[in-house]
């Protein structure tokens, strides 16, 4: 007894599976995303961290800042730098969305590359669409 | 101290070693990147193909199946349809149970001499929990990161996403599937440290996965959630490596690195090593063949041919002497 015509066939199904990343692309890569900064943001040249420092921790600083603002009623960030700032994510000029003011141009560019959704918005008011 | 597990120990720390060197000091992460992962991603495809080829070509002449139950006998005997199996419908299912739950392992018992000789058998599930575990918490792992892979990202990856980190623990969000990883790979490892018997048939080749496997696990979580990765340039990374136009983007830390190393290495380590349970679990002749020896007839297909002189040749030949010595013979002329 020989199974071979069997075993050939799962065998190319297990290898069509396993490169599956390879062929679901067909050879284009999807260009990287480009978070958009408003001109408010560019002429503060920095976040309240550095730029490389706000791409990897971004979402731990939020974190942080809800933890304080929520359960101690403290508003006030003082970075590495010695600044301080307000710590808000939405409530207007002097928050996060204050210089970042489109989430669909900031946040979602990346959010959406990487597969991440956070659930800021299902308590934050999202910042409205800009008016065209 | 154990030489097997030292060594094992000692192979494992000295690749992140490499791989950390490599990348942090001698700047190579041309090959730590790119030219190794392809070369690991070859060496798995045609590895496992030819592994499975080479057992494929092995005949199975006759049925072996390990029965756990009732064969098919006398109508009013009642038959144990799945644990021995008649048809290949019933080795179906039996092979469906064993590849998803495994229901051999589910069997597993301690043995205990009591007092007075007496032995006695203990229902032991842990093994059967954990080495479930562990499987599906990493096949969770592996689809999850096809979000690196795969631009846009299909719409089920986000469901699995979503599920995985349904508790919503900390930013990140926690995945369940990566604590129960190392969780359940780290008890399948100190199982084999802990039991006296396991940790005297555990050899080398059984360490060595489990602690890459560990190491792994350990590098991605610490990624996520401890040191931070730019995960855009790691997106970046993994769309040049699927799309064949690698390239190798600024700000990637040496941990992402040294977790690709380590992934590379299970992966060209695959086909030379135990861990080909994976495609050897469809094949094992004791589960996938029907037991029907006493039904059907099964001809060994590497017989000899054997030249053959059957009694009617014989008698044609030697008939007139037959006759003439008095014997008796089936034809007279």
């Amino acid at each position: 007894m020989n199974d071979k015509s069997k075993i050939i066939a799962g065998l190319i199904i297990f290898v069509i599976f396993i490169t599956f990343p390879f062929w679901y692309n067909m050879g284009k890569a999807a260009p990287v995303p480009e978070p958009k900064l408003t001109d408010k943001a560019k002429l503060e040249k920095e976040c309240v961290e550095p730029k490389q420092f706000m791409k990897v921790e971004h979402m731990q600083i939020l974190d942080v800042w809800r933890e304080s603002v929520v359960r101690n009623a403290s508003r006030t960030y003082v970075s590495k730098t010695g600044k301080k700032f307000n710590m808000s994510l939405a409530s207007g000029d002097d928050s996060c969305i204050g210089c970042h003011s489109s989430k669909v141009d900031f946040c979602d560019k990346c959010h959406n590359y990487a597969s991440v959704r956070p659930y800021c918005w299902t308590c934050h008011i999202e910042p409205p669409k800009e008016k065209k | 101290m154990n030489s097997k597990y030292m060594f094992s120990l000692i192979a494992v720390i000295v690749l992140i070693s490499l791989a950390y060197v490599g990348v942090e000091a001698a700047g190579l992460q041309v090959i730590f990147g790119i030219v190794i992962p392809y070369m690991a991603v070859l060496i798995f495809i045609v590895g496992f193909i030819y592994r499975v080829m080479d057992w494929a070509s092995s005949p199975v002449p006759f049925r072996i199946p390990s029965t756990c139950g009732q064969q098919k006998s006398l109508p009013w005997i009642k038959h144990s349809k799945i644990d021995n199996p008649f048809t290949a419908g019933g080795v179906i299912v039996r092979m469906f149970f064993e590849i998803l739950f495994f229901r051999s392992l589910f069997r597993n018992t301690k043995c205990r001499i009591n007092e007075g000789a007496k032995i006695s058998y203990i229902w032991e599930k842990w093994l059967w929990l954990a080495s479930l575990a562990f499987h599906y918490s990493f096949l969770t792992v592996l689809i999850r990161h096809l979000r690196f892979f795969l631009e846009p990202v299909p719409v089920c990856l986000q469901l699995l996403e979503n599920v995985d980190s349904f508790f919503q623990v900390g930013l990140p969000g926690l995945f369940l599937s990566g604590a129960v990883l190392l969780a359940s790979v780290t008890f399948l490892f100190l199982r084999r440290i802990y039991i006296p018997q396991i940790r005297y048939i555990s050899l080398a080749a059984d360490f060595f996965p489990l602690f890459l496997i560990i190491s792994i696990a350990t590098t991605g979580i610490l990624m996520r959630y401890f040191t931070k990765v730019n995960i855009v340039g790691v997106k970046e990374f993994a769309m040049g490596f699927a799309t064949l136009h690698p390239t190798v983007p600024d700000g990637i830390g040496s941990l992402f690195y040294v977790h690709l190393f380590l992934v590379s290495v299970l992966f060209a380590y695959f086909p030379f090593s135990k861990l080909m349970h994976m495609g050897g679990i469809f094949l094992s002749p004791t589960r996938n063949l029907p037991n029907n020896n006493r039904a059907e007839r099964h001809i060994n297909p590497w017989n000899p041919s054997v030249k053959i002189h059957t009694y009617e040749e014989y008698e044609d030949e030697f008939r007139e002497k037959m006759i003439e010595a008095g014997l008796p013979v089936e034809k007279e002329s």
